[in-house]
């Protein structure tokens, strides 16, 4: 049995904005094992990313804060660590790649300046040395001639040579962790699968852990072992990826599924998406934060805001009815 | 795909299909964006004609010594005079008494072994000619210094302002609007006239003055440019790698931000050196015959009303002054055109 990495209870952050104060993620408890691949899932504004900055403590902070909650990672607290000691995590045990490879690399910088940051940084090696392994790892992401790129600035790599570069950033100092960020949004979908296939490629090699936050279940089918489906700042569904595919419980995961397009379709027919828009949570809900959208919701949906509940082996979801029935869960 | 192997780099193929540009080692030295930026500065003829403006004044500053070879090798400075009358005498009058050595260039030239007043002389027979030589040195000394000493000071309070935010952005800023407040040539006349009695009379006191109600512009600019590069993704991605923040602000956040300030900077030596002249001819700073574009113009105060007479006195310093403003006007416009994001592509 792997161990466990990575471990992150009841997190809680909020954001202070002139409306009020946002609950941008509302006691999100998980795990993750040494090896392992967990998708993250859920629409624009849920609390993905929120989640994942605030375990690295990358909230800009105001307006951003961490509540509550802990992180603990290989036994240490990430939320409770000097700003010292969380700098050398970051980088070196647990890295990021964002969405957008367009603005996340420095425009005035050259490629190789920006890959050798990390190593000299946290590796302790010297320019020469760190410029070797920046050609090697550049050639690792699958970009030829990778000495002579390095010279190059980053209008002159693609969009998806820079998300490789990104990769490759993350991945210089051997990571444990690989935070993704939907990392294929901004790409074209071919160049999606090439680094989609690429990321699953290193983990394999590296034996490294993926956190994959995404909102398109379809990346998620193919490249994680198990699922959270967030919420409104909740986690509402934890599954393996298989059992969530087969079996969803939660109304909202299934609304997600659904509105996948289908290669099998009428070609006239309308796509499916759930009605309604996502909340802003200005405080904490009382009622299931999904009940106005929700088809199933009864009278307790609206009352009380449902805790996560084991509903299989390895299935939790935050939901009092069984979407099968139609009735409360027993 | 059976074997995924990695690319290997061989595109000689390719390579012999689309040719590819040529770059030459100039760009390859500077870099495509420095590159591109210097390229853009020599278009227009407006700028090309700063460029050449600035070039000549910096000669005519590097061969002060051969153009106009001082009578006082040890104080340069000082502005030989030709007697101690008052009234202006005109151009290409003949030197009478303290004529400095002269020029290699004079004989070849005018055929003659003796030195006369090229552009006449102003109250107090002081050579014009001398004055504006030597009072280009000048003129570089004063704008170099300030316009340094106020980036500088405007790039560290703007990026501390802007780095730290909150109450200590709120202050920063704050005690720059109160410097704003004060009318510049006042406040500056005021200070400079309080520190001449001090320090003594040389070019120390003025330049004190503009710099210390010289650098809120910048402080502003660098502050603004700083908060917009700050929330770019790539600062994030600096930060999620663990860069440490003294190194995010100076190899990311500074590099990305500091081209506007450096425009305003160059717009700046103009600015400065005509603020200075506006000293000097009020009577604040240097003694009394230092060359000095501003000093050469104050004597031609009691004139002005036979200017028809002794127009030479204020058009030479005077065209001098607009000439220098003007070039480095004109080579900051260029700058800003090149370097401003939204110009890209027009110029």
């Amino acid at each position: 049995m792997p161990g466990l990495l990575l471990d992150v209870q009841k997190l809680e952050t909020t954001f202070k904005t002139p409306e009020g104060v946002v609950h941008a993620v509302n006691g999100v408890s998980f795990d993750l094992k040494e090896g392992e691949t967990l998708g993250v899932v859920g629409e624009s504004g849920c609390g993905k990313s929120v989640t994942m900055l605030s375990v690295l403590r990358l909230i800009p902070s105001p307006p951003g804060k961490i509540v509550a909650g802990e992180a603990s990672f290989l036994g240490k607290d990430l939320l409770k660590m000097s700003s010292e000691d969380i700098r050398h995590v970051r980088g070196a045990q647990i890295s990021m790649v964002f969405q957008d490879p367009m603005t996340s690399l420095n425009p005035v910088l050259t490629i190789g300046r920006q890959l050798t940051e990390p190593l000299m940084l946290h590796v302790g090696m010297n320019q020469k040395q760190a410029d070797a392994r920046a050609a090697e790892l550049l050639s690792m992401v699958g970009i030829p001639n990778s000495k002579e790129r390095l010279k190059d600035y980053p209008h002159q790599y693609s969009g998806g040579m820079r998300q490789r570069v990104m990769i490759a950033m993350a991945l210089s100092c051997n990571p444990q962790i690989l935070i993704a960020d939907e990392p294929t949004t901004a790409l074209d979908v071919t160049i999606q699968a090439q680094i989609i296939e690429l990321v699953k490629r290193l983990r394999d090699e590296l034996g490294m852990a993926v956190i994959w936050i995404t909102h398109d279940l379809g990346v998620v089918a193919g490249l994680a072992e198990r699922v959270i489906v967030m919420y409104g700042g909740y986690i509402i569904e934890e599954a393996p990826v298989k059992e969530l595919y087969a079996n969803p419980q939660h109304p909202y995961t299934l609304g997600l599924l659904g509105s996948l397009p289908r290669v099998d379709e009428d070609e006239g027919a309308r796509l499916f998406s759930i009605e309604g828009a996502p909340p802003v949570l200005y405080e904490k809900p009382a009622a299931c934060p999904f009940a106005p959208r929700c088809k199933w919701a009864a009278e307790k949906c609206w009352k009380e805001n449902p805790v996560l509940m084991n509903v299989g082996p390895e299935h939790k979801a935050a939901c009092f009815v069984d979407t099968k029935t139609g009735r409360y869960r027993s | 795909m059976a074997d995924s192997a990695l690319p290997t780099g061989d595109n000689t193929l390719l390579r012999e299909t689309t040719p590819l540009r040529d770059i030459s080692g100039l760009e390859r030295f500077l870099g495509p964006e420095n590159y591109r930026i210097l390229r853009g500065l020599l278009k227009t003829p407006a700028s090309i004609l700063g460029f050449i403006l600035i070039a000549l004044f910096i000669f005519i500053a590097l061969a002060a010594p051969l153009i106009a070879p001082p009578l006082t090798p040890d104080d340069p400075y000082k502005i030989p005079r030709d007697g101690f009358t008052s009234e202006p005498r005109p151009m290409m009058s003949d030197w009478t008494r303290n004529a400095p050595p002269l020029p290699f260039w004079w004989k070849p030239i005018m055929k003659t072994d003796h030195w006369v007043h090229i552009l006449g002389t102003s109250q107090g027979q002081y050579d014009v000619f001398y004055g504006i030589v030597w009072g280009t040195r000048t003129a570089f000394r004063t704008g170099f210094i300030v316009v340094i000493a106020t980036f500088l000071i405007g790039i560290i309070v703007g990026s501390v302002s802007a780095y730290y935010g909150g109450a200590v952005d709120n202050i920063i800023m704050r005690v720059v609007d109160v410097f704003l407040t004060l009318p510049f040539i006042l406040a500056a006349l005021i200070l400079a006239a309080v520190l001449t009695p001090k320090i003594g009379r040389s070019l120390i006191p003025s330049i004190i003055a503009l710099i210390t109600f010289g650098w809120m512009g910048y402080a502003r600019v660098i502050r603004s440019d700083i908060l917009s590069v700050k929330e770019r993704d790539f600062i994030m991605a600096a930060r999620v790698i663990g860069v440490k923040d003294s190194q995010i602000l100076f190899r990311h956040i500074i590099p990305n931000a500091i081209f506007p300030t450096l425009v305003l900077a160059s717009l700046g030596i103009g600015d400065v050196v005509l603020t200075f002249a506006a000293l000097s001819f009020l009577g604040i700073g240097v003694n009394v015959g230092y060359a000095d574009w501003g000093q050469v113009l104050s004597f031609a105060r009691n004139w002005i009303t036979s200017l028809n007479m002794y127009w030479y006195i204020i058009v030479w310093p005077g065209l001098t002054l607009t000439l220098f403003v003007m070039g480095w006007n004109l080579v900051g416009d260029a700058l800003r055109d090149v370097l401003d994001p939204r110009m890209r592509g027009k110029t």
